[in-house]
């Protein structure tokens, strides 16, 4: 099934400069019990982004209306603990399409991948930067090119990330997995019937 | 190949590549696939989006788990939302000819304890499961790891994931562990030294004299953490214990058939000089009764230790998060945590709710009551763990000490059903993660091994179970 394509990106940035954010507050256990893929972008951050009487909490950064845009910015280890895949779907529908972060845990990363929200990991310092940057200018926006592998400032400061080929190939075209897998059906049937 | 000196993990995962091409992840073949009522629905949703059938339905196995009730599982779910999740796995099993292990089936219980029981996890295998503790099955000496929901689909379509292959880490430790120290203390020890994302990258084999030691159900309760240090999965190479284990068991190979099956095992292990991308050793003599006492599971320290103040952090970066984590747990940088009241106890888990568990539980309050200020919840991992901690009678001696027996499931661990702790309560805890709110909005988790939490049963309070045992 084709998926939605990913290129290239201009956005400002929502920043949360915390470290080790589970995948647990993206989307806490309670909110998982829908069977569709859709709506979980109102429960994102439930318990940051909400008090208990549901009234939003004027201190966290998706209820600040100085942030805004397609990108989120996070501390290292991004994504750890719970396996959810709807911790990527409460993302998207929220209705950002790249995070960024120094480090992402290994399943997440998959997860966002097979999504189309493009994890994108760059170095401490340049994490920094981008905090730094949002912060003396939360209109500030952000380059994100994935053909080139490349995150651009504003200010004209870039780096390179890294994205495996396969998956890059993948997002620029909308492909996915399972088409590529369905394709091997009869080497994954000779291989069980051979092992 | 004739690579010389490969690790195990590197074995199983060769012997499954269906095809490797470069620039592209592997197609690993997988031989057993976990399914629960959480993270199947959207993946079953793809398979008709598709028109596609379930490649091979005898390898998928599935169990109502993560969702539901702990009391009176005989009823109808009452929460509409809850009801319809499992509703929806009862619709999707028999039309896709997978086998439910439904609430009431003798065989229910958590995905990962029903899997190692009824001797669907075996040696050698490559093992995945929408979820992260799919690590526990390793165990055994397999490949075992959890996997998103596209990915779960990919499985029940193709029965391959596509998977790079991470890098091998080799954890030893040698010696022996001292009096009250189990399982859990080990892994608590070894996440608060490599960090909740030390591992991240990486496949671990644990290994050396303190681990083969072990009891099967105890090499779970290692291997099923690895992912809180953020590997995708650990494995222990297979020895006479896990033959042992493995034996007669429902789904087993059996008779002769099961002794061809033991030496093939036996060839399961890492080859002499094998290497592995990283290799760490610890002496179990250094290892403690563990707590964490953070909001992640690498925010472990001794039992008699106290915080860490924010100068002893390693990095000054990290001291928003562990201020905000203290905060949250209501505690103080440098305090002791020896001594803190608790209000819950919960005993329960894919970590920790196996017959060994409650047994451990059991010897250590039997004769005894629980403390007048805590609840205290035991919830056995399995029907078949609920049955036998019956026939033992250990039902007799949590009922006298006041602890609430309850139905299988994930409960607790991670609040999805009603079982949850209240807002600002502490709960001291058996189950794998202290997050925020993961076992209820403001909830405080000191996750510990059975005994300490058992020992806090009694005493009302975080206490060093080398006091009592």
């Amino acid at each position: 099934m084709v998926k939605e394509k990913f290129i290239s990106l201009t956005s400002r940035a929502v920043p949360l400069p915390i470290d080790n954010i589970d995948t647990d507050q993206i989307i806490p256990a309670r909110f998982l019990k829908a069977t569709t893929r859709e709506g979980f972008g109102e429960n994102l951050f439930r318990d940051w982004r909400f008090n208990s009487d549901n009234t939003p909490k004027a201190d966290f950064a998706l209820n600040n209306p100085a942030f805004t845009g397609k990108i989120l910015v996070a501390g290292k280890n991004f994504g750890c603990g719970s396996s959810r895949e709807h911790a990527a779907w409460a993302i998207y529908d929220y209705g950002f399409r790249v995070v960024i972060s120094s480090f992402f845990a290994d399943i997440f990363k998959n997860n966002a991948l097979n999504n189309a929200l493009l994890p994108v990991q760059v170095s401490d310092q340049f994490l920094k930067k981008i905090f730094s940057a949002i912060e003396k200018d939360p209109g500030t926006t952000i380059n994100i090119n994935l053909a080139d592998q490349k995150i651009t400032m504003q200010d004209g400061s870039d780096e390179s990330f890294d994205i495996n080929p396969y998956k890059k190939t993948c997002l620029l075209n909308g492909y996915d997995d399972i088409d590529y897998l369905l394709s091997l059906r009869d080497e994954i049937k000779h291989f069980e019937l051979t092992h | 190949m004739t690579r010389h000196g490969k690790t195990l993990f590197d074995k199983i995962w060769d012997a499954h590549v269906v095809k490797s091409s470069e620039g592209y992840p592997d197609a690993l073949y997988i031989d057993r696939h976990f399914i629960h009522e959480v993270t199947s629905p959207q993946a079953f949703d793809g398979l008709r989006k598709r028109n596609v059938k379930v490649f091979n339905p005898s390898r998928t196995t599935a169990t109502a788990d993560h969702n539901v009730p702990t009391i009176d599982q005989h009823l109808p779910i009452k929460e509409a939302l809850s009801r319809h999740q499992v509703e929806t796995l009862r619709k999707n099993c028999p039309e896709f000819g997978i086998e439910l292990y439904d609430l009431g089936h003798p065989y229910q219980g958590i995905v990962h304890i029903i899997g190692p029981e009824l001797g669907l996890t075996l040696p050698g295998m490559t093992i995945v499961c929408g979820d992260s503790h799919t690590s526990t099955h390793g165990a055994f000496g397999n490949i075992a790891f959890g996997i998103g929901t596209s990915e779960v689909e990919q499985v029940l379509a193709t029965q391959c994931v596509l998977q790079y292959r991470p890098k091998t880490m080799l954890i030893e430790i040698n010696g022996t562990l001292g009096k009250g120290i189990v399982a859990k203390d080990l892994i608590l020890y070894i996440i608060s030294k490599l960090s909740a994302s030390g591992a991240t990258g990486y496949f671990v084999e644990y290994a050396g004299e303190a681990i083969r030691r072990l009891s099967m159900e105890a090499r779970m309760t290692i291997c099923n953490m690895s992912i809180e240090m953020g590997a995708r999965g650990g494995l222990i190479a297979p020895d006479e214990t896990t033959f042992q284990y493995i034996k007669g068991r429902r789904f087993a190979p059996q008779g002769e058939s099961f002794d061809r099956m033991v030496e093939q095992w036996r060839q399961l292990k890492s080859d002499p000089g094998a290497e592995y991308d990283h290799v760490i050793k610890f002496d179990a003599a250094d290892i403690a009764p563990m707590i964490t006492y953070g909001t992640n599971p690498g925010m472990g320290i001794k039992v008699t230790d106290r915080i860490p103040t924010i100068n002893e952090l390693k990095d000054i970066s990290e001291q928003p998060s562990f201020s905000k984590s203290l905060e949250y747990m209501g505690l103080q940088p440098g305090s002791a945590i020896l001594g803190q009241a608790v209000d819950y106890v919960f005993i329960g888990s894919c970590t920790n709710a196996r017959i060994e568990d409650l047994r451990m539980v059991a010897s250590m309050v039997q004769g005894k009551k629980k403390a007048s200020n805590v609840e205290v919840w035991v919830v056995p991992g399995s029907k078949q763990v609920e049955k036998q901690a019956r026939e033992e009678g250990l039902d007799k001696i949590f009922e006298a000490a006041g602890f609430q027996l309850r139905q299988p499931g994930c409960s607790a661990c991670l609040g999805m059903n009603e079982d949850k702790i209240p807002a600002g309560k502490y709960c001291i805890s058996t189950s794998n993660r202290n997050f925020e709110g993961r076992q209820g909005p403001k909830a405080r988790t000191f996750l510990a091994s059975p005994l300490s939490a058992a020992a806090a049963a009694i005493t009302g309070r975080v206490t060093d179970v080398r006091e009592l045992v």
